[in-house]
């Protein structure tokens, strides 16, 4: 039912853990539906330097978060904040149609952490949008 | 670590049946001799069935499977009786294929109650007493949960059900092969079985029908098995239907001891090596052969991939295994936290499962658990602290 790359990413996880020192944090998920993921961020100069997952979840919650930490490493927060849900079950290959909503949130989580690092930096996303453009 | 899903036919009872599928092919509605040899041949599995059940040859019909005969015995019964009433009385721990019968009936004129059951899964026998009304005319009960290994306390619930004029389906899928079942002891109405369940083969099941007692077919256009179940009868599968009731009912006095023993020691095992697991079912009025646990903050779907990943088959009550967006319904019936159900694995043992293999099992699910439990951010003691 899962892809190959859903069962690669399941069975060895990329970025497991918690940044110690994030710039953001982002969770979406709660226990009841059964999935719940944490993304921590590190950012430097508007682009995503670090990112850890921590994920309660199915096989496909702990593939979309493992994905997830390995499309954004090295991005601008403009270019993670265009990263869909989709995308990341597109870049594993496809999730099974009951997966795509009820366990395909990591981009969720990374919207969310973004967010809360611009809340962290008192920045607005355009102005930061700005900055990093311009620089 | 999956046989209460289905198990392997037995070689033996492959061995019977192969003639049956080959030379002695006749048809057993067949005027001549080669059906009147099928006939005889199906009479004799008949026999030997109801004989194993204590029952009549004249009160075993032959259906496809535990679903159908579920379905036959609901539906059949209700449609048998809906002039002495509509009122039909389940659990809310059947399997689905009780379950959605009763559910149809209650969309098609009659009415339906579903028996609450307590933190082990056991029915409350108040609640029946209470539950059952003039216009009563079905108890259907599930023997032994599929999911959680309860067994009911069916002649109990016999007699009270029958105090009332009631009659009784009795959902023995899991039990009939698993455990001695006496249909005259328990005095039950309708019990549904299941060949695959016990060694034989897929696609073959009874329903016992007590003799008097009245039910409709589901199925219409021929005489075979007393106009219950239309259709050319097979007869391999009945063949192999009873010839591995008989080497179950053998076996049993062996069986049920090892597989009790093994089911304790892997309670015990997984219990005092993983921290914050919890039994589902009761202790010790439960199947030989299933052990059904809740591992806390991990998902059981992420256990079961593990697991199978490590060559081993177990089934999970979590939602995301289940195909729906709810965890198990009997796990919730039992008033089991959503968050503890979506952590559960039902292991279920078989003829072949060894000591060893509990062994491995065990400290594999140890792994496994660790491993999750270090990703999870539910997990107090884990490099995350922070339990929102």
């Amino acid at each position: 039912m899962y892809s190959e790359k859903v069962m690669e990413h399941f069975s060895s996880p990329r970025n497991v853990g918690q940044i110690s020192d994030p710039d953001g944090v982002g969770q979406v998920g709660n226990p009841v539906c059964g999935d719940i993921m944490r993304l921590s961020i590190k950012v430097e100069d508007g682009k995503i330097v670090d990112v850890k997952f921590m994920t309660f979840g199915c096989g496909a919650a702990i593939a979309t978060s493992s994905m997830i930490t390995e499309m954004v490493k090295g991005r601008t927060l403009d270019e993670a904040l265009q990263i869909s849900n989709r995308a990341v079950a597109d870049a594993l290959d496809g999730l099974p149609p009951a997966k795509m909503h009820c366990s395909n949130l990591a981009a969720d989580a990374l919207h969310k952490a973004i967010q809360d690092y611009y809340e962290r930096s008192g920045k607005s996303a355009d102005a930061e949008n700005r900055r990093t453009t311009a620089g | 670590m999956d046989y209460a899903a289905t198990t392997p036919v037995a070689p033996e009872v492959l061995e019977a049946m192969a003639p049956y599928m080959t030379e002695h092919f006749g048809n057993p509605s067949s005027i001549h001799s080669f059906g009147r040899e099928a006939k005889q041949t199906l009479e004799k599995a008949r026999e030997t069935i109801a004989t194993l059940l204590e029952a009549r040859p004249e009160e075993i019909v032959f259906t496809s499977g535990g679903s159908e005969s579920s379905n036959l015995a609901i539906k059949g019964c209700a449609e048998a009786y809906s002039r002495k009433g509509r009122h039909i009385i389940t659990t809310s721990v059947e399997h689905h294929a009780s379950l959605d019968a009763v559910k149809h009936l209650s969309k098609n004129g009659f009415e339906a109650t579903y028996l609450p059951v307590d933190r082990d899964g056991l029915v409350d026998l108040n609640a029946l007493k209470n539950a059952l009304r003039d216009d009563t005319i079905l108890v259907s009960v599930i023997h032994a949960n599929n999911e959680v290994g309860t067994i009911q306390p069916v002649k109990e619930i016999v007699e009270i059900a029958h105090e009332k004029g009631a009659l009784v389906h009795v959902d023995s899928v899991q039990v009939v092969g698993s455990l001695p079942v006496s249909v005259r002891d328990l005095d039950i109405d309708l019990m549904s079985m299941s060949a695959h369940k016990f060694y034989g083969p897929k696609g073959m099941g009874g329903l016992y029908v007590k003799r008097g007692v009245r039910i409709l077919p589901l199925i219409h256009g021929g005489p075979h098995e007393k106009k219950l179940r239309a259709g050319t009868q097979n007869v391999a599968g009945a063949v192999g239907m009873a010839k591995a009731l008989e080497l179950a009912v053998e076996r049993m006095g062996d069986e049920v001891p090892r597989l009790t023993g093994l089911r304790d020691k892997m309670i015990e095992e997984i219990t005092s090596r993983i921290d914050h697991v919890r039994l589902n079912g009761h202790r010790i009025k439960r199947l030989p052969n299933n052990v059904n646990v809740s591992v806390e903050y991990v998902e059981g779907e992420a256990m079961l991939l593990n697991l199978d990943l490590k060559g081993i088959a177990v089934s999970s009550g979590s939602a995301c295994s289940s195909g729906s967006l709810e965890p198990s319904h009997v796990l919730m019936a039992m008033g089991i936290p959503y968050e503890i159900a979506h952590g559960s694995l039902r292991f279920t043992l078989g003829r072949s499962t060894t000591e060893a293999d509990v062994e491995y099992v065990v400290s594999s699910l140890a792994d496994i658990v660790a491993k999750l439990r270090e990703m999870s951010p539910l997990y107090p003691s884990g490099p995350c602290k922070c339990k929102d």
